[in-house]
């Protein structure tokens, strides 16, 4: 297994006093903590951070595990010394799930701790996870196939993760950050008792022609200079397919046109953005050069007359 | 229920489009006494209808707003009103993120 350097993970010195660990800790928490922080591996730095601090808060815990030398190095083949543990108890501990690094020194008992309070009716755990569409399945509704990786224990009591895969309704109309719960899905309960449920909080996929916000949608929408100064009926796509939009007349780079109920679908549902964006064709042959240069002759114009230049 | 592909295919709803959820519910789902839930419409990080706790009813957002205010509570060792004003904020910078995502920005 890997040992862990856990005066690294809290970023302390290994000479540091309980004071100064705990500010870091509390700090990196507040940094880490997987519902405040985007960084992707948050979940599993909060996790570790945790399991650092269980160790050097504890006065006990902190002795021992400074007994294991300075010389070791985070991520490095790590086997317990074989007369380890010797003079040492552990007791408590909130049954959170800690490495085989943290099992191998304190003992497997941490991980059941807790335990002992259950009755022989209780509901099962509710279970969280992410899934992740695309904005079509919210615009149509869909089946999708999920997997989800649930922590289980085998025959020898040791901890595994098991795959489960469950087809999943997506409901139309279902927005970003929403949760769909799938009742009686989660743990088994004890005895009695009724299973768990299981809550999917819902993400988009990046799309690659809209953006989200809330139901609307945002398209940015490439014109021809000239569909934009005279005006034009251009075709746009949307999640329903393919519309028609009339361009008014003068129309400029930026502009904020909307296909009312064109967004994600709800009462009411949301609207589809569509922001001009005007392309310029290229110059890439003679004649069209002197196509420009017949426009720099003709037309009076200057596109920086609001700077008074 | 089954499908097709064999896989068992389940009822579902939108968490947050339900209304109905009581207090019992929310402790349930939580995982906790109803002071602790009593508490977190005290502080203002649940808004339920109805005037006594035995006639609340909370929106299916509350239980997400809920186990995070809990979860934040426990893990950085705040009080309760410090986890409302971090819930607030979380929510302002969720909302500028939508926007700025939504003007073409990156976050």
């Amino acid at each position: 297994m890997e040992f862990k350097d856990y005066y690294k993970i809290i970023g302390v010195a290994r000479d540091a006093t309980q004071d100064e660990i705990k500010r870091s800790y509390r700090k990196l928490a507040r940094k880490y903590h997987p519902d405040v922080s985007k960084e992707a591996d948050a979940e599993a730095r909060f996790k570790e951070l945790g399991e650092a601090y269980e160790v050097l808060k504890d006065a006990e815990k902190r002795v021992a595990y400074d007994q294991l030398g300075a010389n070791w190095k985070g991520g490095e083949e790590f086997r317990p010394p074989p007369d380890w543990n010797a003079g040492f108890e552990f007791s408590g501990g909130d049954g959170a799930d800690y490495s085989d690094f943290f099992a191998s020194l304190f003992g497997k008992d941490f991980r059941a701790g807790g335990a002992g309070r259950a009755s022989f009716r209780a509901k099962g755990e509710d279970h969280h996870a992410k899934v992740l569409i695309d904005l079509e399945d919210t615009y149509q509704g869909a089946t999708r196939t999920i997997t989800l990786r649930v922590p289980g224990v085998d025959a020898q009591g040791h901890g595994v993760t098991r795959e489960r895969v469950l087809n999943v309704t997506i409901p139309k109309g279902i927005r970003e950050g929403q949760h769909i719960r799938l009742g009686g899905q989660g743990s088994a309960g004890m005895g009695e008792g009724t299973a768990g449920d299981l809550y999917l909080q819902v993400e988009f996929r990046a799309h690659p022609l809209y953006r989200v916000d809330g139901r609307d949608l945002y398209l940015d929408l490439p014109v021809a200079p000239w569909e934009a100064a005279l005006g034009a009926t251009v075709k746009v796509p949307t999640l329903g397919g393919i519309v028609e939009l009339k361009i008014p007349e003068g129309s400029g780079s930026g502009r904020k046109l909307r296909l009312k109920g064109r967004g994600i679908p709800g009462d009411p549902p949301g609207d589809c953005y569509v922001i001009l964006a005007i392309a310029l064709p290229p110059a890439d042959t003679e004649a069209a050069k002197d196509f420009y240069r017949k426009m720099a002759q003709e037309l009076d114009f200057n596109p920086r007359a609001k700077m008074g230049v | 229920m089954n499908t097709e592909n064999g896989l068992p295919q389940f009822a579902i709803c939108i968490l947050e489009e339900q209304t109905q959820l009581t207090l019992a519910d929310l402790c349930r789902a939580c995982a906790v006494h109803a002071e602790r839930i009593i508490e977190l419409v005290d502080v203002g990080v649940l808004e339920p209808l109805g005037r006594e706790p035995a006639r609340w009813r909370f929106g299916g957002a509350s239980l997400h707003r809920a186990r995070m205010a809990l979860r934040l509570q426990r893990d950085l060792d705040i009080d309760l009103a410090g986890a409302a004003l971090a819930l607030e904020l979380l929510d302002e910078i969720e909302s500028l993120r939508s926007r700025l995502r939504a003007l073409g920005g990156e976050y």
